[in-house]
């Protein structure tokens, strides 16, 4: 056992300051189980947010050092612990108390998005049939856990607070995991352009570096939306001729 | 209350795992008005961590199965404890409910000709578990989440139940805080259906996250519902031991699914020494029998690791206890072995289960496709809870329905895995069907400003204390550790007469704690809040396993370690007396029909 320091982001709506608190750290701790200890023993009312502690529910994101990650999946002997170790909240969304933050706007964003149209069945019984290999991608795209690290970490939202504009890097790969659904009949690709703003990244692949579920986020499903857009809106003689190919729903759909 | 805000829904549904939001998908469709309350941000809720599987007799993988095998594998693993008509709804619709998420843009992994793909797990006969990779519960919860925010249904994220508000016995509302701002907020409704979860905080090895706390259970009790079964809590074989941080941290019994054997620190697949009479004949009797069985040869039997959750949990207590344990007391559960078998052994693991990969790399350094897992026992899922009519999952107080896991009847003695997602869409879709129709057919009641009064005023209490009063989280820590050790896994008389007298102890201390800060999203006060349900449910596991004087599925004693055909016959039920103490009876299972009787007789061989 030996004691590391932790430096935390304490207060209210935006108005806070850093704070140490000093705690032991033991073999295979992560960041959350550190707050945890800080939260029972020195400071009860130390808010954050978390549910599974396995990566799995998108709830514990915090930037530690200064880098967007969760904080149950950060091990300690990650970290140097000579120095203290910070712990702050998502800084492009508007601060709650200590390290929550209000991330509201993403659900908004979501109910906007045209959602999932099937094609008619295609057994008499009522049920489809899909390739696994033609899924796979859209199960890329399907394993996101919504923790909106991404959405912290894209300059268009954080720097340029383009919310109303942008829907961000979370919102591209779920309409990507739509358009790329092979039941999917539905047809985004004007709103992709106009509302949900596509044209605003401009690929610097942060949101993918920061992804804790590892999804390729602009190489797999923006720069291929992007793709469908120039298809559609300024190239509709390789649209025509994908359509002559035989390409996916999508984009034969962009002629 | 000057800082209340009131909200008025038809349908009130408290909860947004796979129950609460497939019931309020099903009410919104039958026309009035509903809101979802939930403590997490939407999409959070426990169904988020699934792993494994949906169970559904679809017959993807073997045609030989249907609802009449479903339905005797589930009647076997609860040991006839069940409530045999909602098995039987369960069986009957579970397949139904499944496609429906196709419907609305779930992506199943799939067979060589297109269909969903399945797999198998314990207790089930054939390859029954729809499934994602090993985050199944990920795909369902988004599924329904995605699909509910389209129809017009209102969100109250981060919003507590603090109490139910009832008219006379009927329920006409609830009364909450919300976690953001601790204002205090009032919901007026029809009909209410609660979709709260478990009860795994109230132990300190467990699988489950802060949410579990029983408040649905204890909401229901303090109604005038009742509850049952509540000496039957799952303790999942397999949880993480180590490093200390992730104890009880689930692995899926989809490791086992895929071919993963347990062994001791001899390395003896011990899971062969100790096969339960009743389960013999569909047991393998050699090693390479239960591989064959994975790899989907259907003359073969399944291997002994994926016999019952309650079995294999004290198969490893035993090896651990008489000295054959791994380093950190736990057993080994090895998947790596298979690339004795198969050529690409790494990638398929990678591919098949993929967060268990993840997790061992992450969180203990350990690569699961070449070196085994250290496993040991978790607190994992709650069989009993609020006890519901079978067809419509009302509970003893009108307008009050219950679904998912907070409800019991459906699993016994034992809950199969898998049969907890088909649990949720299949009940979770009554539950708001008849919430609705309840709904329709009433009118609002009235609220009692006095009871309102009183629970905004004993939410307060231990920002009274302040500072001064002991912390919340010593008290909880308290709890679990007593409970772990003294109504855990393996049970005896005396122990749980002692967890009754420190219970008693730890509900005065309870009252006494102090929060400080103030009540803008305070977890300390969240907690303090909290203790309540959790000592109350813990006192009615404790007296309830003092009832069954016999070990059935999830509960064993050590003082009673048969089973007794006396306690066959009926559900322990409790119930709040007039006097406020909890009354338990004894209440007998209706006999099953003849129809069923029959199909559990030729699911025998
Ligand atoms: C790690 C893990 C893996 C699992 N794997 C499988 C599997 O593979 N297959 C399977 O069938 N089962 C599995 N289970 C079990 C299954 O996931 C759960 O039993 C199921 O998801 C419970 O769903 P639910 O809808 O009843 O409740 P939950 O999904 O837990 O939702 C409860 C909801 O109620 C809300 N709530 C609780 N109290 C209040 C309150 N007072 N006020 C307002 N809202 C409240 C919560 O915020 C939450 O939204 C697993 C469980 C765990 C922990
Ligand atoms: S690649 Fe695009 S979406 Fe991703 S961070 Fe950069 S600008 Fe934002
Ligand atoms: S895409 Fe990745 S980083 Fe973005 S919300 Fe989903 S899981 Fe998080
Ligand atoms: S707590 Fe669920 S991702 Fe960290």
């Amino acid at each position: 056992m030996s004691t590391a320091t932790f430096r935390i982001w304490r207060g209210e709506r935006g108005d806070g300051r850093f704070e140490d608190y000093p705690t032991t750290v033991s073999e295979g701790m992560v960041v959350l189980d550190a707050v945890h200890q800080i939260q029972s023993d020195q400071a009860n009312d130390l808010a954050c947010r978390w549910n599974c502690k396995a990566g799995k529910c998108g709830s514990c994101s915090a930037e530690i050092n200064g880098k967007p990650r969760l904080m149950c999946m950060t091990r300690l002997n990650e970290l140097d612990l000579e120095r203290p170790v910070t712990i702050e909240p998502m800084r492009a969304f508007p601060h709650v108390r200590d390290l929550v933050t209000d991330v509201s706007w993403n659900f908004r964003v979501k109910q906007k998005i045209q959602k999932f149209t099937p094609t008619a069945p295609h057994a008499a019984d009522g049920t489809w049939r899909m390739q696994q290999r033609d899924i796979d991608r859209v199960q890329e795209f399907r394993k996101c856990i919504e923790c909106f690290l991404c959405q912290d970490v894209c300059h268009v939202l954080r720097d340029h607070q383009l919310h109303d504009e942008f829907v961000g890097p979370r919102f591209l790969v779920h309409i990507a995991a739509l358009e790329m659904h092979p039941l999917d009949t539905a047809d985004r690709t004007a709103e992709l352009r106009e509302a949900h703003g596509v044209g605003y990244c401009n690929i610097t692949k942060c949101c993918t570096t920061v992804c804790p579920e590892s999804i390729a986020i602009t190489d797999n499903a923006i720069i291929p939306l992007k793709e469908r857009v120039v298809d559609r809106y300024y190239d509709p003689l390789k649209a025509l001729v994908r359509l002559v190919r035989g390409g996916t729903k999508g984009e034969s759909r962009a002629t | 209350m000057p800082d209340t805000e009131t909200v008025e829904h038809d349908v009130l549904v408290i909860g947004a795992g796979g129950a609460g939001l497939r019931a309020a998908i099903e009410a919104a469709a039958a026309g009035v008005t509903v809101g979802v309350v939930c403590k997490s941000l939407l999409g959070k809720a426990h169904t988020v961590m699934a792993e494994g599987g949906v169970a559904a007799a679809l017959g993807n993988v073997d045609d030989r199965d249907s609802w009449r095998v479903h339905f005797a594998d589930t009647m076997r693993g609860g040991q006839y404890l069940n409530n045999w008509r909602m098995a039987e709804i369960h069986a009957k619709e579970a397949p139904a409910r499944v496609l429906e998420l196709e419907a609305w843009g779930a992506v199943f992994d799939r067979t060589p000709d297109g269909r969903i793909l399945q797999r198998n797990f314990g207790g089930h006969r054939y390859p029954r578990l729809a499934h994602v990779g090993d985050r199944t519960g990920l795909e369902m919860i988004r599924t329904l989440q995605d699909h509910a925010v389209h129809l017009g249904i209102d969100v109250h994220m981060e919003v507590t139940v603090i109490t139910l508000l009832t008219d006379g016995n009927r329920v006409c509302g609830a009364f909450a805080y919300d976690r953001e701002r601790g204002r205090f907020r009032l919901f007026r409704a029809k009909a209410v259906v609660l979709a709260t979860g478990g009860v795994g905080r109230a132990f300190s090895v467990t699988s489950n996250s802060w949410e579990y706390t029983a408040d649905g259970q204890m909401l229901a009790y303090n109604a005038g519902a009742e509850l049952q079964d509540m000496e039957f809590v799952q303790f999942h074989p397999t949880g993480m031991v180590w490093p200390p941080s992730v104890r009880g941290l689930l692995v899926t019994e989809a490791v086992r699914g895929e071919g993963g054997v347990l062994r001791n620190n001899e390395g003896r697949r011990f899971m062969f020494d100790d096969i339960p009479e009743n389960y013999r004949s569909q047991t393998a009797d050699t090693e390479e029998e239960g591989w064959r069985y994975v790899q989907g040869d259907k003359s073969a039997r399944r291997p002994p690791e994926l016999l019952t959750r309650d079995h294999v949990a004290r198969c490893i207590v035993h090896e651990v206890r008489a000295g054959r344990g791994s380093p950190h007391g736990g057993v080994y559960l090895d998947i790596a072995w298979i690339k004795e078998k198969l050529p690409n052994a790494a990638e398929h693991i990678r591919k098949k289960l993929p967060s268990m990969y993840h997790q061992f790399k992450q969180l203990a350094d350990i690569d699961i496709t070449s070196e085994p897992m250290e496993i040991g026992p978790t607190t994992h899922y709650m069989m009993g809870g609020i006890r519901v009519d079978g067809d419509t999952q009302m509970t003893a107080v009108p307008g009050l329905f219950a679904a998912g896991e907070c409800a019991a009847g459906l699993h016994g003695a034992n809950r199969l895995g898998g049969n907890s997602l088909s649990d949720l869409l299949v009940f979770g879709k009554r539950a708001g069907e008849h919430a609705a129709t309840f709904a329709k057919a009433h009118a609002a009641g009235r609220i009692d400003a006095g009871a309102v009064d009183h629970a905004a005023r004993s939410a307060l209490v231990a920002f009274e204390h302040g500072g001064g009063g002991e912390g919340p989280y010593h008290v909880q820590h308290d709890l679990q550790t007593m409970m772990q050790d003294l109504v855990g896994i393996v049970r005896h008389e005396d122990e749980m007469r002692q967890a009754l007298a420190r219970l008693d102890d730890l509900k005065r201390r309870a009252a006494g704690v102090g929060i400080s800060g103030n009540r803008e999203y305070n977890p300390g006060w969240h907690t303090a809040m909290d203790l309540r349900n959790l000592i109350a449910v813990s006192e009615a596991i404790t007296r309830a396993a003092l009832e069954r004087r016999e070990s059935r599925g999830g509960h064993f004693r050590d003082d009673y370690p048969d089973k007794d055909p006396v306690f066959a016959g009926f559900n322990v039920v409790l119930a709040k007396g007039e006097d406020g103490t909890m009354r338990l009876t004894r209440v007998p299972i209706p006999p099953l029909p003849a129809e069923l009787e029959q199909v559990i007789e030729e699911q025998k061989s």
